[in-house]
């Protein structure tokens, strides 16, 4: 069998930041293995702005935010196998896959990085009762098809959901033409950023919806309409709240799945929260020498923060390749009060600042974030606002880390 | 006088300013965590402006090529770049930064491409 020290899986941001991240932490021996016809993942679908403000200081498009990093990748000559997917892996490190020049095949690896992204929630899962007419789309297919192929998939548009993908959409049909006339989001609040609710709908009047959900979808060949209701406290549809829309196209932008199914396989904990794996401070699972990063790992808004991570990942790779297993047993990081995950979920080495990212379950004002190993308060900070939607961090000192032992819980109260 | 709220767009951060204005001058901006953000509310009130992102049809391609502008044009030129650039078709190769059409609608600003294509 093919022997490579470092096998990273997807091609997105993620993958090429692990992948640029080990080669300057000294390993020589990767291979980038991705399924698309080229580098760069979900960004290159992406053609609006507002990526790398943090990583690069200025705003770029997603197709030049992952140009940034395939060039780095081709400049360091890391190997990268295009259309080529990944069908399978174990946990001590055998990657199986396959393309139509090679066929299947098996690598054997020191060490893997998971960077395969995460998926759109389908329609089945939500249950929208009606046919099942064409017109029916998640934001994020339309977005491929609007984006690559310059195709538009409707003239008359609803949208259901306000996370970023719907809200980005909503604008980008707007400027191609379509008439957008609403969009709906279950919850009393967006899942989206507060500057995709501005430019995006404020700036082309497009109303949005909160706490409505479309419940039914008309139309036997082609989607002809939908009706709109309001819901309660309970996500009920409210009897008599009604409202039709004439529309031939429903995109659904209702949520992203890291995409687990190879790290499942490989009997690898997840956290069924984030429904990625579940990672120490350097992002390694809880199988040794198998990494995650990135959207495989947890849903992140700013891709910036993804590169931040990979880098990590990377080179907690290549560390583990060149010296082996490093740290102590793992302390647990125990989500609190309106705190709904964190990452890591557990902290191994505590020789270095340890970041920890965290989403809280519904939006908070006047927080105060508070950080705690039994009775030690490691660090408190207040927050005028807070929402599910925005991925909050708090970095740990080394010293008071080290100063402490046992649990560590980070908790939001309002 | 009166006060005004609108939310920053020039990063993810997304701050919640408050701009006070005697008329259309702008007197006081609060909320924002950067000068930036100053500036943004300051545009906001006199002349929004914002980049338009965008693609163009590649010869001989099934990919479209994304471009965007090189720099914020006036809110109501969107429509219009967006119908000027209906008729462009790009030629490869192109690199990132290539002016695919000059001064659009007017606005004095260019096209620019945003992929590499070799
Ligand atoms: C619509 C949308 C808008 C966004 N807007 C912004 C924004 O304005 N600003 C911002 O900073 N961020 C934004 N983001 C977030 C950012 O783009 C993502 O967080 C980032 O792209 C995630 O990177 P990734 O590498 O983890 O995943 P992806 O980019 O999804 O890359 C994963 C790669 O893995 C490959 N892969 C998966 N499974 C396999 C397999 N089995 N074998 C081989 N290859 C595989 C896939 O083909 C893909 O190329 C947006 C995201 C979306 C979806
Ligand atoms: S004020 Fe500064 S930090 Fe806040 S959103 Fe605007 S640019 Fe970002």
């Amino acid at each position: 069998m093919k022997q490579v020290d470092l096998v990273i899986i997807g091609g997105g941001p993620a993958g090429m930041a692990a992948a640029v991240a080990a080669r300057e932490n000294g390993l020589e021996d990767i291979l980038i293995i991705e399924r698309d016809n080229a580098l760069g993942g979900i960004l290159r679908q992406c053609i609006h702005n507002g990526f790398g403000l943090h990583r690069f200081g200025e705003e770029l498009t997603g197709p030049e935010y992952a140009a940034r990093y395939e060039t780095e990748v081709e400049a360091l000559g890391i190997p990268y196998l295009l259309n080529t997917i990944v069908t399978a892996i174990t946990p001590d490190r055998v990657v199986t896959a396959m393309n139509s020049e090679d066929g299947v095949f098996s690598v054997q690896a020191k060490a893997i990085v998971l960077a395969m992204g995460c998926r759109e929630r389908s329609r089945g899962a939500l249950n929208i009762p009606g046919n099942r007419p064409a017109g029916v789309y998640s934001a994020g297919a339309a977005q491929k098809f609007v984006n690559m192929k310059g195709y538009l998939p409707g003239r008359k548009v609803v949208i259901l959901g306000s996370g970023d993908i719907g809200l980005i959409m909503a604008r980008r049909m707007t400027l191609e033409g379509a008439e957008v006339q609403a969009v709906c989001e279950v919850m009393p609040y967006s899942g989206g950023l507060q500057r995709n609710i501005q430019q995006c709908l404020k700036d082309f009047d497009i109303p949005l919806y909160l706490s409505h959900t479309v419940t039914e979808i008309h139309g036997k060949e082609r989607v002809t309409g939908v009706t709109v209701s309001k819901v309660d406290e309970q996500r009920r549809p409210v009897a008599g709240s009604e409202m039709y829309f004439a529309c031939n196209t429903l995109l659904l932008s209702v949520g992203l799945i890291p995409e687990n199914e190879l790290t499942k396989g490989a009997d690898i904990p997840l956290d069924p929260i984030t429904g990625g794996a579940l990672v120490d401070e350097s992002r390694q699972t809880a199988t040794e020498g198998i990494f995650a990063c990135g959207n495989v790992l947890h849903v992140h808004d700013l891709v910036d923060y993804v590169s931040e991570e990979a880098a990590l990942a990377g080179k907690a790779a290549a560390d583990y390749v060149l010296a082996g297993a490093a740290g102590d047993s793992p302390r647990r990081v125990i989500a609190a009060g309106a705190v709904r995950y964190t990452v890591p979920q557990t902290i191994r080495r505590t020789d270095k600042d340890v970041t920890v990212y965290f989403r809280v379950g519904s939006p908070c004002t006047a927080a105060t974030v508070r950080v705690t190993c039994g009775d030690v308060e490691l660090l408190k900070k207040k927050k005028p606002k807070m929402a599910p939607g925005e991925m909050e961090s708090v970095t740990l000192k080394a010293d008071k880390l080290i100063a402490c032992s046992g649990d560590i819980t980070v908790s939001v109260e309002v | 006088m009166k006060t005004k709220n609108l939310t920053c767009i020039v990063c993810p951060l997304g701050c919640e300013l408050t701009v006070t204005l005697d008329g259309k001058t702008v007197v006081e901006v609060s909320g924002n965590t950067c000068p930036r953000g100053k500036q943004y509310a300051i545009d906001e009130c006199t002349a929004p402006t914002r980049t338009l992102t965008s693609t163009v049809r590649l010869a001989d391609s099934e990919e479209m090529l994304p471009v965007k502008t090189a720099s914020p044009i006036p809110k109501e030129a969107l429509m219009p770049a967006m119908a000027a650039l209906q008729d462009v078709v790009a030629h490869a190769p192109v690199a990132i930064g290539d002016v695919v059409l000059k001064n659009v609608a007017a606005t004095g600003v260019d096209i620019i491409a945003t992929k590499n294509v070799k």
